[in-house]
């Protein structure tokens, strides 16, 4: 039994695979249909999502399974002081498969450790959202035609940005990708990426806080918000949520084929007239997030 | 001040003085029934003073976190009142309640029943990191 805690939990062949049966299943949604009828989905949301919840219930019914769960810790019996370990282990006898998310770090591994079920981690606080890394790759995949030969920018909260520590993790496995790094210097990226990753595996990347130097080297922008639910202290984060906003007059450097994205939900870090410009692919991005989940499923369930 | 010397057993030697007793606790020495010795302040040629810890019988303990919690210390393993094995503890891969992860966003924080397991990344700069949330932890 597998399953997803952190990207690196995939090897390089295994997301091939999930990317090659996601885009078959874009091309062929009916051979999908009926794949995991009579399965399970168990969605355990402690923290509130819209997007990464309903993308797994959307990409379980469109497999012809159900979907249960609840959408936030008050709903569910850590209300009363169950562990996550007791949570899993009773989910376990009434789903086949689990997504997870839960607003402290290390909480999805905990429930791997003890559940009999699958477990996949559908983000864990700051740390790991190994399933946006998926999505993030398959769109990448689909609109540049390949995973390698890329120049990245990151932009925004680049300390808690879970999604940001992740991609950087998978972009690590390919050659020649090089990263902007574009953060206020509270929100620059923890040291332990910088150490653990990306100097490990020798990769080139630059730290700075304008957003328009490196603009027209950029084959992909990726923007992040500034989470409100990740400060402690509120000042903090009203002195930086605004740090950066992208618009159409800072796009003007940028290459033809940029691709931006955004893990979404966006507050105001992409102004809206951006949204109409072709190089915009965040929600294609997330449309993308339930083929892979649909593939990512399969693979956890063993399906053929 | 005079201890006996012992025939078979363990002497743990170099330790920083004053730290013998948190050794102690950590190797739960105290559970045992056999004869251990601290020997607090000895003389050392090297540091002025050094603790020392003799353990009078050849039990299977594991020594290993003498090296996270002071990598100057020397084990001596006692045979028939000879030296057949000296050696400094290697860092282990694995500490388990030794040191707490201090992440307030940590599962570890909320769930305390949890043990709190630390493993080794990167062995030349001593780093250990939280089993769960990957933060560093500092001794």
């Amino acid at each position: 039994m597998k399953h997803l805690i952190d990207i690196k939990d995939l090897s390089t062949e295994e997301i091939d695979e999930l990317i090659k049966v996601a885009k078959d299943i874009m091309d062929n949604r009916e051979k999908y249909a009926k794949k995991c009828e009579g399965k399970k989905l168990a969605t355990l949301f402690y923290e509130p999502s819209t997007r990464t919840r309903l993308s797994f219930e959307a990409a379980m019914m469109e497999l012809g399974g159900n979907v249960l769960g609840f959408s936030s810790a008050n709903s569910s019996s850590a209300a009363k002081g169950e562990s996550v370990a007791d949570t899993v282990r009773v989910i376990g006898g009434y789903a086949d498969i689990i997504a997870m998310r839960h607003p402290k770090e290390g909480a999805p591994l905990v429930a791997a450790m003890k559940s009999e079920v699958p477990i996949i981690n559908a983000g864990d606080g700051g740390h790991n959202h190994p399933t946006q890394t998926l999505t993030d790759l398959l769109t990448i995949q689909c609109e540049k035609h390949r995973l390698s030969d890329l120049t990245i920018g990151i932009c925004g909260d680049l300390k808690f940005g879970r999604t940001v520590h992740s991609l950087i993790t998978a972009m690590s496995r390919y050659t020649n990708i090089k990263f902007v790094l574009i953060s206020p210097n509270e929100l620059k990226i923890p040291d332990y990426v910088k150490t653990d990753i990306l100097e490990k595996n020798h990769m080139e990347y630059v730290e700075i806080n304008d957003m328009e130097t490196y603009m027209q080297d950029l084959d992909i922008l990726y923007m992040t918000r500034v989470q409100k639910e990740r400060f402690f202290n509120e000042e903090d984060y009203i002195r930086l949520k605004d740090y950066y906003i992208l618009n159409k007059e800072k796009l003007e450097k940028a290459k033809e084929n940029l691709c931006i994205m955004h893990p979404l939900p966006r507050v105001n870090e992409i102004s809206v007239d951006v949204d109409d410009d072709n190089r915009a692919c965040y929600f294609k991005q997330a449309k993308y997030g339930k083929f892979i989940r649909m593939a990512l499923i399969l693979k956890l369930l063993e399906v053929k | 001040m005079n201890i006996d010397s012992i025939k078979n057993g363990y002497v743990i030697d170099h330790i920083e003085a004053g730290k013998s007793f948190e050794i102690y606790n950590y190797l739960n020495l105290g559970e045992l029934d056999t004869s251990v010795a601290i020997i607090k302040n000895a003389k050392s040629n090297k540091t002025g003073k050094k603790d020392i810890i003799k353990i009078d019988e050849n039990l299977d303990i594991n020594l290993d976190i003498l090296g996270y919690l002071d990598p100057n210390i020397t084990v001596n393993k006692i045979q028939n009142g000879e030296i057949v094995e000296k050696f400094h503890p290697e860092l282990p891969e694995k500490l388990v309640n030794v040191v707490k992860c201090k992440n307030p966003r940590c599962i570890t924080s909320i769930e305390q029943e949890l043990p709190h397991i630390c493993e080794l990344t990167d062995r030349e700069k001593v780093v250990y990191r939280c089993k769960y949330c990957e933060e560093q932890v500092n001794r």
